[in-house]
């Protein structure tokens, strides 16, 4: 069973194994050794019929064959209308076939397989709501990744990810040390302006336990010293864990459910650790989706339900403005047209719209916001969904993926999007890098900065 | 041969339909699995409940969701079809009579006129949802002989039906090719995607506990989904 140095059925558990596959450049000889990767036909048959039960087998079969989930999806409507790109086509071409031949597929087929399976759907679950039948094509697609890279048939970089989930217990190679220091360093910067400013690590019983997204402990960390000024003006009791204090899983991207299962459990030990009333996680939409809304099952938690009643950050935030812990300097509201971005993972798939429409009701002076259309539930995928954005294999792919928010927030004529989601921001970057439509894009944090006023207890003596 | 079918040949139809899709009715249900499917189906019973009847009610009712709204032709050609195809067969006077004699009881029965009219239209409607499926490069492409087989089995107990209403030709001729594509049809339904007479219920049922516990209805969220 030819098995690749860098591409094979192995998962990476340790920084060695991780940064193994990190040498490799773009990897260029992880997907050379894809090709000759052997199928173990017998696992996956037998994978399937451990783990596809009524549900799936039922959707697969009752489809009508109807077509009304094309119009649905976005990347069938920016892809010329390619009838290979209706979802009911694709999944039934791909974990439909597999299924149907009792898993004897090829290399060939399984290479095909992972190219529909992270590049021609970005699991947004939208064909799902229009769907007669209720079948979720996004559904399938995320078990079929499992089936995927469980045969080592996952994009370089996810295989990389869920490495990174193994060995650090964080998406990216950040330490609990690292992200306490970066914590405590950012704030730091920030103490001169707002007097008394802290980042309690670890205290127990706080009202508010706050989880983040790697990235920011990495690549942005004045999202850190936001979060904590934010909650530093509205008062609250918070605290971070210095242990289980990453939130997103490009596990769940990758298929790689074990290694959800231990992301998820770091974070929720860190619950039971510290008992916190609330957790808070950061603007990060994956993030939410594995740890407050999947991640329950992965730990499986009966009640699917993490240990503490967990929310999306602008659950709080729209929390905070409606009972005025944070109050917003008129003047300083956005008097421009503005547009904003619902995440698919939390507010198709976690109904929280009217907590996104608060806030902007308290940020936007009225008359400057404008909706996209569609929008909440049935809004589209930023483009760069469910690990589509950190795929250099289907780059290609995910510009044209992007060209649907173009087109959307080109109608609203804003030239702002408030974007409250990692990948949403990532996306809707690029294609101003890719189209150049003139637009700024922004995180609720640093608007709020901007604009919420400091209660005369917490300015700084003159 | 007409004693037959509406004898013998009609219990093994019936019976071979009720029960085959409660066996595969139970079996579905005792399918779900609330970690595989990632669902609390029993620990809220009540958004379950809730979510599992709003997504087969609103479904149920033309343009009562999004999706329907947003494409009306299939829309209309949907419905034309499955209101004929539900309320012929159980509420024709003939229909009923023949139930009475067989079951001992009947529903109300429509008028001869209105049954003339459900037959057209479910008539017409199937042969609009096969046009389509043959003309939309998005439909054709998830076309198979066996869709084209399932519409035309569906549709072949109107015509044959109408066939016998007019007394075109042979009228026992097509009186008894009218109650055996009737048979058939009831025969298929458990083996075929026909099965979704029943599972329709279950699949929407099961998306309705789906994003009624996990995905937004304990939110508050009341869309249909």
């Amino acid at each position: 069973m030819p098995e690749g140095i860098y591409c094979n059925k192995q998962t990476a558990d340790t920084p060695e194994e991780v940064n193994k596959l990190l040498s490799d450049t773009s990897g260029n000889l992880y997907y050379q050794e894809m090709e000759v990767l052997d199928v173990d036909t017998d696992l996956l048959w037998k994978t399937i019929q451990n783990t596809c039960k009524s549900r799936t087998r039922t959707w697969l079969e009752i489809c009508a064959h109807c077509g009304m989930c094309a119009d649905s999806c976005f990347l069938y409507e920016v892809n010329g209308r390619n009838p290979k790109q209706v979802p009911a086509y694709k999944i039934q071409s791909t974990l439909g076939e597999i299924i149907k031949r009792k898993g004897q597929v090829d290399n060939a087929f399984m290479r095909h397989a992972m190219r529909v399976a992270w590049a021609e759907c970005t699991c947004c679950n939208r064909c799902g709501m229009y769907c007669p039948h209720g079948i979720d094509t996004g559904i399938m697609f995320g078990y079929l990744r499992g089936l995927l890279y469980g045969q080592g048939f996952v994009p370089w970089e996810l295989k990389i990810g869920a490495g990174m989930h193994r060995a650090y217990r964080a998406q990216m190679d950040v330490t609990d040390a690292d992200f306490v220091d970066t914590f405590e360093w950012m704030v730091e910067e920030y103490e001169e302006d707002y007097p008394g400013l802290t980042v309690p690590i670890d205290k127990k019983g706080a009202d508010i336990m706050y989880t983040v997204n790697a990235r920011e402990v990495k690549h942005y960390p004045e999202d850190l010293a936001e979060a904590a000024i934010l909650f530093h003006l509205a008062g609250e009791n918070w605290t971070v864990p210095s242990k289980g204090w990453e939130q997103t899983s490009l596990a769940m991207f990758a298929g790689d459910w074990a290694a959800c299962k231990m992301q998820v459990e770091s974070v929720y030990a860190a619950m039971e650790r510290l008992t916190p009333k609330r957790m808070v996680g950061t603007e990060c939409g994956h993030a939410h989706r594995a740890t407050v809304i999947e991640g329950p099952y992965w730990a499986g938690r009966k009640d699917g339900q993490p240990p503490a009643p967990s929310i999306h950050y602008v659950e709080w935030l729209a929390e905070a403005l409606n009972t005025g812990k944070l109050k917003i300097d008129p003047s300083k509201r956005i008097k421009e047209p503005v547009t904003l971005q619902d995440s698919c993972n939390y507010i198709r798939n976690h109904g929280l719209k009217k907590a996104t429409r608060d806030i902007m009701y308290h940020i936007v002076e009225p008359g400057f916001f404008i909706e996209m259309a569609p929008n909440k539930e049935h809004n589209y995928c930023c483009g760069g969904g469910g690990g589509f954005n950190g795929i250099g294999k289907f780059r290609k792919e995910r510009n044209i993926a992007l060209i649907k928010k173009r087109d959307q927030i080109l109608e609203t004529g804003a030239k702002l999007v408030v974007a409250p989601c990692h990948n949403c921001w990532d996306a809707i970057r690029d294609l101003e890098e890719e189209y150049e439509i003139g637009i700024r894009w922004s995180f609720l944090k640093p608007l709020l900065i901007k604009m919420v006023v400091i209660p005369d207890h917490l300015k700084p003596e003159e | 041969m007409h004693d037959f079918l509406i004898g013998t040949f009609f219990w093994i139809a019936l019976g071979v339909c009720l029960t085959g899709m409660l066996v595969r009715f139970v079996l579905y249900f005792r399918g779900l699995s609330w970690q595989l499917d990632r669902v609390a189906y029993w620990a809220h019973p009540k958004a379950g409940l809730k979510g599992a009847v709003r997504s087969i009610y609103k479904w149920l009712i033309p343009f009562g969701t999004r999706g329907w709204q947003t494409q009306p032709f299939i829309t209309i050609a949907f419905f034309g079809f499955h209101i004929g195809a539900i309320l012929v067969p159980l509420f024709l006077m003939g229909h009923g009579f023949f139930m009475e004699g067989k079951l001992g009881f009947r529903f109300f029965t429509l008028s001869a006129a209105l049954g003339d009219i459900l037959s057209w239209m479910a008539l017409a409607a199937g042969s609009l949802l096969l046009v389509r499926r043959l003309v939309l490069p998005e439909v054709r492409i998830l076309t198979t002989w066996n869709d084209i087989l399932i519409l035309a089995l569906s549709m072949s107990p109107f015509a044959t039906g109408l066939m016998a209403r007019y007394q075109v030709g042979n009228y026992g001729f097509w009186l008894n090719m009218h109650i055996l594509c009737g048979e058939i049809l009831l025969i298929a339904i458990p083996f075929t995607k026909l099965s979704h007479v029943f599972l329709f219920f279950a699949s929407r049922a099961q998306l309705g506990m789906d994003f009624g516990i996990k995905r937004g209805g304990m939110n508050g969220t009341k869309m249909a989904w």
